[in-house]
Formats: structure tokens, sequence, C-alpha cells
């Protein structure tokens, strides 16, 4: 077992891991944080994403042993308060899902890539979401959330509420 | 699925390295982003008995300029190398290719020269590398060694890094040609199919020289040496796609779910010459 101490959604989490642990397992299971679920297993889907030190990862592809001393955002600590993060009230607005199982990795991608370029092309959304699979969507409406995301933060922090 | 248990162990130098990866024995695994090997541990297709993580050795991180050649630490990051200013300047073409891996969340974590040591025959770094006259530094418990690109692709999933052996760094001379990395595949975030880096010094409209690696025609990566002679003195799109028209001489392209070889032939020749057009702008 390997002693981790990991910064999840703003709290420290201390914990004893066996080295082959994933982080989405240990996300899950051992710290309750299950609204990162876990797609494929395979690394293509996306579903598991979540910032580790600030950039997008697929959780199901690092193990938890290697997030020692790390900061982790998941979808649950994106939110303040009440107060939605813009990506989420914009996937809500423009209906960018259907099922919603991919959502919490689309949710966290598209912040990655808003971070990175706060004013994306179709294209540029595209690409950058291309380690994310929708299967029920088609993406039309996930393209227009990152879009529609991306003017709410470009007008500034006071909207997106819940 | 739950890879097997192993061991694992954190490294800050390359001597705890060599000494972590002599004590692990011949079972003993590198990993660093894990982008790679983390998959195959899933498949329980690796089942290593210590996992050595290098990725936090300084020495492996970063991009440095070295007189005529930038130096790139085997463990930075895909995303690191192709967003770095010193590669975009001095070797385009190896942020063309980088840019093509997989998609951002793999290329916050996966990294260049764990790319290159992988060495998947499909993989789009190590042609980019053989293009760009790349030149590996190896550690080991001998002391250190430089192999050149033309030699470092060994075989399938092989290379010149011994079992007891850690890939330190890689430099490119710096390379101020045009270059492009034109990449087939059928859906995104897939592996090529076909891929074809290429760097090609005009004069006047006029191709002096050019270099140019395969992706997937071969058990590694390859250079399209006939290509490269023939498109000395090439000056129209009617010169490249004659030259391009020699792009799987010599290659060992396999058939798979995804192509038949002679159709990996085919596309050879096609991209190739719309690799070259790209990066000659002729």
């Amino acid at each position: 077992m390997a002693h981790i101490t990991v910064t999840v959604d703003g709290t420290s989490y201390k914990g004893e891991v066996e080295p082959r642990k994933l982080l989405v397992h240990w996300l899950r299971e051992d710290i309750g944080r299950v609204g990162t679920v876990v797609g494929c297993d395979t690394s293509n889907c996306g579903a598991c994403t979540v910032l580790l030190n600030g950039r997008s990862v697929k959780s199901c592809s690092v193990l938890a042993v290697q997030a020692d001393g790390s900061e982790v955002t998941t979808i649950q600590g994106l939110s303040d308060g009440n107060e939605w993060h813009p990506v989420q009230t914009a996937f809500k607005e423009c209906h960018g899902l259907q099922c919603g199982y991919c959502t919490p990795g689309m949710v966290m991608a598209t912040v990655d890539l808003l971070s990175e370029n706060p004013t994306p092309s179709e294209q540029e959304i595209r690409e950058g979401l291309e380690g994310n699979l929708c299967r029920c969507t088609g993406y039309h409406n996930i393209v227009k959330s990152v879009s529609y995301a991306a003017d709410l933060m470009s007008a500034g922090p006071t909207k997106g509420a819940k | 699925m739950i890879p097997v248990e192993f061991d694992y162990v954190k490294v800050t130098t390359i001597d705890q390295a060599i000494a972590a990866l002599k004590a692990g024995g011949e079972d003993s695994k590198i990993i660093s982003g894990g982008q790679s090997l983390v998959p195959v541990l899933r498949l329980r297709m690796a089942e290593p008995s210590v996992l050595v993580d290098c990725g936090a050795i300084d020495e492996m991180l970063g991009v440095r300029e070295d007189g005529g050649s930038i130096t790139i630490g085997a463990a930075t990051t895909h995303h690191a190398v192709m967003s770095n200013p010193l590669v975009q300047k001095h070797a385009l073409l190896l942020a063309q290719a980088t840019a093509t891996v997989a998609d951002p969340a793999i290329r916050h974590r996966g990294t260049t020269g764990g790319a290159l040591a992988h060495a998947d025959p499909a993989g789009d770094v190590p042609a980019a590398a053989l293009a760009l006259d790349a030149s590996f530094t190896i550690a080991g418990p001998g002391g250190r060694r430089t192999v050149a690109a033309k030699d470092f692709f060994l075989d399938y999933f092989t290379t010149a890094v011994g079992p007891d052996e850690i890939l330190v760094s890689f430099s490119i001379p710096k390379c101020d040609w045009g270059s492009h990395y034109a990449k087939f595949n059928r859906t995104a975030q897939a592996w090529a199919i076909v891929g074809v880096a290429a760097v090609v010094n005009v004069e006047g409209g006029v191709i002096k020289e050019a270099r140019i690696g395969l992706t997937n025609m071969a058990p590694t990566a390859v250079r399209a040496s006939t290509v490269e002679a023939a498109l000395v003195g090439a000056s129209s799109a009617a010169d490249i796609t004659a030259a391009a028209m020699h792009a799987a001489d010599g290659t060992r392209a396999t058939s798979d779910l995804h192509a038949k070889a002679d159709y990996r032939e085919h596309l050879a020749r096609v991209i190739t010459a719309r690799a070259v057009r790209a990066a000659s702008g002729i």
C-alpha cells in the first residue's frame, strides 16, 4: 500500500492505496466523488475526465498513486456554493446532453478547453472535445453549449446562477 | 479491468531510476505519463513486478536550447512539447505531429519521450523524430550513450533502449525548413492508418532537400528515402506527385481491420504528396 495526499475539490484527503488503483476508482470508491463516472475503461470515451493540477486528464488512465501531492477538480467541485459554473449553466440552457452519462467529462473537458482558448471556433470546439464521446446527441447541442459557455464567461462572473 | 498487483517507486534522479530498475529485475517497467502503459495494465497485457515512476526527474522535464539543437526531456508531456516556443520555432514538425496524438486530455498526461520509447508503429512522433534526424540520450548502468534516430527504432515496440536503461532526452538539430505532418485516420483520436512527416528545404521555388518519415508502413517508423532522392529539383505539383509514387518502396505495410497493405501503400503515395506540398508550399 502507498500513502497518498490529494486535494480534491478543495478538500485534502489522505489515504492508503494499492499502486494498481486507478484514480477514477479512488475518487468514487475511497472518497465518494461519484459524480465522475467510468465510461469505457479503455481511455477512449472521456466520461471520467477530471482536472489534475488544472489540466484535463482521463482519470481511468492515471494511477491514484501518481496523483499524490496533486490537486484534482471533479464535476462536483465546479459550482461555487449555489452558483453553477457557467459551463454547467450553458449545458443546461443549450440542452447539451441526452442521457447525461458523458456530461461530467464533457463539462470538465470544456472547462479545460476554455481556460486555454476562451473564444474557440466551432472547429476548435470539436477538436478540443475529440477525446470525449457522446452516443446520444450527435454533438450538435454540445458544441452550442461550449460556444454559449464561452459567451457567458467572457461576459463576466455574475452569470450562471442556478 | 483492474491491473495486476505491482509495486511502485517514484524516483527523482536518473541514478535512482537505474538502481530501481535493477532492483526490480526483468519485470520492472518505467512509467511517467502512463498513457500507453496504463491501458495495457488495465487489459492485463503487462504484468510488471514494479513500476518506476520517472515523471518527476528534473533532467527529464522541459525543453532547452543547446547551441544548434534543442533538447527535450523525455518526460515532457505532449502538450508541453507542442506548445513550447523553441519547438515551434526550431522543430515545428515535431509540434505538428505531437498535436495529432490522441486527444487533449491524453496529451496533457502522455509524454513525447514515452511515445518514442514505446515505439508503436502507428504512433505519430517516431516518424517526425526520424525526419528531423533526432538523437537520443540513453542512460544505463554503464553510463550514457547517444543513439541516432536511424539506429533507435529497431522493431515493433522495440528501441535501442535496453531493459535496464532509460531514455533521458532527445535532441533535434534546429530546422527552419517547411514542414507538415499528414495523418490519415477514420475517426477522431484514432491511430494513424498511415502518417507522413515531411520537412522540405525550398530555395527559389525548387526543392533542394527533403526528409520524410512514414508512420505505420513497417514494424517501425521508416524514412521514405527513394522519395527524398526523387524530390531533389522538384518545382511543381506534378514533380512532387511523381516523386511521391515511390512512397511505398521498400516498406512493409501490414493488413489489419483498418486497412489492407495495398491500401496503405496507396495512401502512403497520396498522403506523401499532400504532406510535401503542404511543407514546401509548391
